[in-house]
């Protein structure tokens, strides 16, 4: 079983394997918590919507039919079932879009290249994309890191593909200003009402 | 146009999104925007780098194998559990076995009586 590669093993577990089901969830488990973390930013939600990904892998997995790859199926799961639980969420607390988090950036007249290693650079990416709001944060972490296409995305938070374009630059947007500030940078609330509006 | 008319839109540089020739036109002349794109494809850059970093929770994968394991699957039961599973079973099947023997020699016996 440890031998077999990512599609025998798809294929086995189309067929009833549990073994070989257990083996795909054992390979794909790292990258599935990753994701749901990056788009949750809390580790019990991540494995709220982890679990929920997996179950629903189960119930469809005779569906797929190997159009894209077995991870990026996973990934779109992964993306849907956090954004219902995000979602369902942000109903209690009436978290909208266009709340504003402020990013606190310490030091905003240091260049990062300048001053950090690629380690310290990460840390202060994965600072900013926690500090997005979800629904942008979830935009660019599929898009940029994950490297889904915009109509993937779309569908799987629900929204039109202009939306997620939107949502897309507001967030590149508001991640540049705070990694890399330039001189004369406005502030965010000077574009929410033409963003509102595109959205 | 001004910078912050193009500013949203040099978010979409990366995706190799053309501007629209206002846009263009003005990013070709003003030293700002060119620093601001500049700096998403960096950003860009940085965020593709993290594809492949993970964050880990191993303790969680045993919880999760063991919610997506099928309610009676003998064959994936190890060790103690499966022993426990396989006599309670025998144990089942005995008990029914002699249950049936008590009650087939009952029923005989009412028969012999009548």
């Amino acid at each position: 079983m440890a031998s077999h590669d990512i599609n025998e093993l798809v294929e086995e577990a189309q067929g009833g394997d549990h073994r070989a089901f257990e083996e795909l969830v054992r390979r794909t488990y790292a990258d599935t918590y990753t994701l749901a973390f990056r788009l949750t930013g809390d580790e019990e939600d991540a494995r709220d919507v982890v679990q929920e990904t997996y179950l629903r892998v189960h119930k469809s997995l005779k569906k797929f039919r190997g159009d894209a790859q077995f991870g990026t199926w996973i990934h779109r799961i992964t993306a849907n079932c956090a954004s219902t639980l995000l979602g369902r969420r942000s109903r209690h607390r009436h978290d909208e879009i266009d709340d504003e988090i402020q990013l606190a950036d310490d030091h905003p007249s240091r260049d990062p290249e300048q001053r950090a290693d690629v380690g310290e650079l990460r840390n202060q990416l994965t600072d900013a994309l926690r500090g997005l709001p979800p629904k942008l944060r979830a935009v660019v972490v599929l898009r940029d890191i994950y490297d889904l296409p915009h109509e993937a995305i779309a569908d799987e938070l629900g929204i039109s593909e202009t939306a997620a374009k939107v949502r897309l630059h507001r967030a590149r947007k508001r991640l540049r200003e705070r990694l890399y500030p330039l001189a004369g940078d406005v502030s965010h609330d000077s574009e929410s009402e033409e963003v509102g509006r595109a959205v | 146009m001004q910078c912050d008319e193009v500013s949203l839109l040099l978010a979409a540089t990366v995706d190799d999104e053309p501007l629209g020739m206002p846009a263009t036109r003005h990013v070709s002349t003003c030293l700002h925007c060119q620093a601001e794109v500049v700096q998403y494809r960096k950003l860009r850059r940085a965020l593709a780098a993290m594809r492949h970093d993970l964050v880990a929770d191993d303790e969680f994968l045993p919880d999760l194998l063991e919610v997506l394991r099928p309610p009676a699957d003998v064959t994936r039961l190890h060790g103690g559990r499966r022993r426990a599973y396989l006599s309670g079973i025998a144990a089942a099947a005995t008990a029914g076995a002699a249950g049936a023997i008590v009650l087939a020699s009952k029923i005989s016996k009412t028969r012999l009586a009548s």
